[in-house]
């Protein structure tokens, strides 16, 4: 399966000659300054119930999903070849979402569907093996690689590649990158409070925007799934008149017809709150995944923050260690240390010691120096790369979120067209009474 | 020997003053027993509605009504011993038994609690327009809180209405001073006692233990369909009740959704315009349902209840009824078993066999009247509702239109060139 697309278009077998200095793979499917998209068609497309042992040996039921793919040239000479494909879970997706986060820290990862039913109005199944949810669940997981897959830096990504095309031995290879480390360390680090002294002005203000975007759409949705459980109760209740003419038709003569058939209206006007209700779970999926965006860009420049917190205290170093030169030197001590008084109290060391100290002091001077252009070179790479994404991630929002409001306007039509001919029915029959 | 409206036991009561008004009305009901339609009858009545539903509610008006009645201007009296409302009663009418075309009085609820009352006393098997009910401690609505006195207002208003529209009971001597008299105090000391009304309860709860011997037919599916008329009533009312409820925690909801938009949008640019669309189409909506609400609670609550009150009038027409019936049936059978004094019983029997008569009759021909009357009540009242639902909608629609046309013209630079030079 995934062999035949590989002996296409690679051309060594020996992997690592497929990996460029910074990841991404030298191969006819990903070149340079393409994305993986526009050389392959991607899709989720479906999804099953497996069960099995799990790490502690006990018995589990979860869902895989199909991950299939095609080469676009196939198509676009005409051939259906039929795809390749795989089965991954949902954790699965999790571990390469992990680690494209450590691996590009600036770039503003896509977010997954979320990993459990949240902002539940009553009689959506919060339950992870519930159908509807698996099903929206296999499109958020189908959006997520489209989106990453047509990134103009995450779709170079090897791991990537093998994701789409390594059922097995995927997540070794993964594992061997050594990320989850680097993501623990990252994680610590993160989550411990520190002061940065001269933030970055713009990334400050995304940062701002970030959480005014979490919570903006989290208020949103929040009330969102209070009018949707009102307006169900609202639907539902109608379904009783549907009973009650029904019974109360039986008794009336002239009135029994168009009693009745009011009655079916009533019914039927309850049971449309259903679909109506099932479309606009779309619409806050779409909310849902920007909530999520919110937390990635705002991981960003946190990142961001902690390299130039680290870029501070490594010029920090450099200063004290180059005051301890000075004052070495010139015997002169500026700032108050123990080793001042020490001297003071016990006097001065010898002449040897002195220049053992200063020759050691020169060479930390040294590598502090170079840790210090390095870790500025990063930072401002960093800045730069970051808010090169922020603008790309701002602009596929504004794109996206005008279009879903504007569905969600049309969703309101249809409903509010649906309720005309319903109760313009319903007001027939009771001409007919 | 026409039957007289009042009980055969005369025992300390007075009688009405205007008795043969009465006695005129009904010898010319006995002749609507011989299938005679009257021009005002109620089989015509249908025919007409037939004809024009639109307006049927004027036709009706145009045949049989000459009694114009409006009630308003509440206004409270406050005495030394009580607080309460009077409604000022203006009558028009061209009705000759008037003697002036014109007139307005000043009643309070306990008069037309004895309106009423006398009108049952009189026609015990016709059946009339419910009151609106007295003030019940338990509904934790203030006793002169507006909106109480106006449904109040409106109810009493189609009571007397009703009553006007009512071929017999506009008729009625009660109907008249109610509508004339300046004072009606006088007039309401007058008539059956205290203690001829408690023998009137208790003859009729020993009749009713004692069973009627048989039930015509007609009436035992009357019974019926009284009965499950009653029950449909109350569920429709409930569901009614219900439905407001849902609509209005519905458009609390909507009261906070809006504004998550309004404030998400303060905090973008290019999505601001959109965000504020979808936060106003809320707003809207929002608003509809207030008035949707407010139709409901106008036009088809207050319809709905007096129907299920009317059920209630329905089963104590069925239930005076059978005391009538049980009544003669007790004599009838008295007058079996008796060897002397038979001639007097005889007559007794034989008039209360008129009165079996001519409740029975009364009742049929109000029957068919009522039946026509509940269906266009409440036609016009779902009605109304069905066609406040559709405008609601598309009210909503429009707004939702509108809103939906946003500038689908993604000037993405436009607002992050600004930024980004800055």
């Amino acid at each position: 399966m995934a062999e035949d697309v590989k002996e296409e278009s690679v051309t060594s077998n020996d992997e690592s000659d497929l990996v460029a200095s910074d990841g991404s793979l030298n191969n006819k499917m990903l070149t340079e300054g393409s994305c993986l998209l526009r050389r392959m068609e991607i899709c989720v497309a479906e999804a099953e119930k497996r069960s099995g042992k799990n790490a502690v040996s006990m018995q589990e039921t979860y869902t895989v999903y199909l991950v299939e793919t095609r080469p676009m040239d196939t198509i676009a000479e005409g051939r259906n070849p039929p795809p390749d494909s795989l089965w991954r879970r949902y954790s699965e997706f999790e571990l390469l979402r992990n680690y494209l986060i450590v691996t590009y820290p600036y770039i503003v990862v896509p977010p997954l569907p979320e990993k459990r039913a949240e902002f539940v109005w009553h009689k959506l199944s919060a339950d992870n093996m519930d159908p509807d949810f698996v099903e929206r669940r296999r499109i958020g997981l189908e959006n997520f690689l489209l989106r990453v897959a047509s990134h103009p830096v995450l779709s170079n990504n090897e791991m990537l590649y093998h994701f789409l095309s390594k059922e097995h031995g995927w997540k070794e290879m993964l594992y061997e990158t050594g990320f989850q480390a680097k993501a623990d360390s990252r994680l610590r680090a993160l989550s411990a409070t520190f002061r940065v002294r001269s933030p970055h002005k713009r990334l400050v203000e995304i940062k701002h925007y970030s959480d005014g975007l979490q919570s903006h759409t989290s208020q949103l949705l929040r009330a969102r799934t209070r009018v949707a459980d009102r307006l169900y109760a609202v639907y539902k209740v109608h379904g009783n008149y549907g009973r009650v003419f029904s019974e109360w038709s039986a008794i009336e003569k002239e009135m029994g017809d168009g009693l009745q058939s009011a009655g079916h209206h009533m019914d039927a006007y309850a049971a449309s709150v259903d679909d109506i209700l099932e479309e606009e779970e779309h619409y806050a999926d779409q909310l849902k995944e920007y909530l999520s965006y919110a937390e990635a860009v705002r991981a960003v420049c946190r990142k961001h923050e902690l390299s130039q917190f680290e870029l501070e205290m490594a010029s920090q170093d450099l200063i004290s260690k180059k005051q301890q030169r000075e004052e070495l030197a010139t015997g002169i001590v500026r700032t108050f240390s123990l080793k001042g008084m020490t001297n003071k109290l016990f006097g001065q060391e010898a002449p040897e010691q002195r220049e053992a100290k200063l020759s050691l002091l020169e060479e930390l001077i040294a590598e502090g120096e170079e840790t210090v252009k390095e870790k500025t070179a990063e930072c401002n790479e960093h800045a730069e790369k970051a808010w090169a994404d922020i603008i790309h991630f701002k602009d596929q929002k504004d794109k996206d979120l005008q279009e879903a409001l504007i569905n969600y306007a049309f969703m309101q039509i249809t409903m509010c067209k649906k309720g005309i001919q319903v109760w313009n029915n319903a007001k027939e029959c009771f001409l007919k009474m | 020997m026409s039957g007289a409206t009042v009980p055969a036991d005369i025992s300390g009561h007075m009688l009405d003053l205007d008795e043969d008004e009465d006695l005129e009305v009904f010898s010319k009901n006995t002749s609507l027993a011989d299938g005679n339609p009257m021009p005002n009858s109620p089989d015509s009545m249908v025919n007409q509605f037939r004809l024009d539903e639109e307006n049927e509610e004027e036709q009706q008006g145009a045949i049989n009504k000459d009694i114009f009645v409006t009630v308003d201007n509440p206004e409270s009296h406050i005495s030394a011993i009580e607080t309460f409302i009077t409604y000022r009663v203006v009558t028009r009418t061209t009705c000759s038994e008037f003697d002036s075309s014109e007139y307005e009085v000043r009643r309070r609820y306990q008069d037309f609690l004895w309106l009423k009352s006398r009108l049952e006393e009189n026609y015990p098997t016709l059946i009339i327009h419910p009151l609106p009910e007295k003030f019940v401690m338990k509904s934790m609505v203030e006793r002169f809180n507006d909106d109480f006195i106006e449904t109040r207002r409106k109810a009493l208003h189609r009571f007397l209405n009703r009553i006007a529209e009512h071929p017999i009971l506009s008729c009625s001597h009660h109907f008249k001073v109610f509508l004339t008299e300046e004072e009606l105090a006088p007039h309401r000391k007058l008539g059956p006692g205290f203690l001829s009304r408690m023998s009137d309860t208790m003859r009729a709860m020993a009749n009713s233990v004692r069973g009627l011997r048989s039930k015509l037919e007609e009436f035992a599916v009357m019974q019926e369909y009284v009965d499950d008329f009653s029950n449909k009533m109350c569920s429709v009312d409930k569901v009614t009740h219900r439905i407001i409820k849902e609509h209005r925690e519905y458009m609390d909801e909507l009261k906070q959704y809006g504004p998550t938009y309004f404030q998400w949008a303060e905090s973008e640019e290019l999505l601001a315009e959109p965000l504020k669309g979808v936060g106003s189409c809320v707003e809207r909506c929002s608003k509809e349902t207030e008035e949707q609400i407010q139709h409901l609670s106008e036009f088809l609550v207050p319809t709905l209840h007096e129907y299920v009150l009317c059920a209630d009038t329905l089963k104590a027409v069925m239930r005076r009824r059978d005391n009538i019936q049980a009544e003669f049936e007790a004599k009838n059978e008295a007058l079996a078993s008796r060897t002397t004094d038979k001639e007097m019983l005889q007559e007794e029997v034989d008039d209360l066999a008129d009165r079996v008569e001519q409740a029975n009759n009364a009742l049929r021909g109000d029957w068919s009247r009522w039946r026509t009357s509940m269906r266009a009540d409440l036609k016009s009242a779902f009605i109304s509702t069905a066609a406040k639902n559709v405008d609601y909608y598309e009210k909503n629609t429009y707004k939702r239109d509108r809103g939906g046309s946003f500038d689908l013209n993604l000037n993405l630079n436009r607002g992050w060139m600004r930024y980004m030079t800055s």
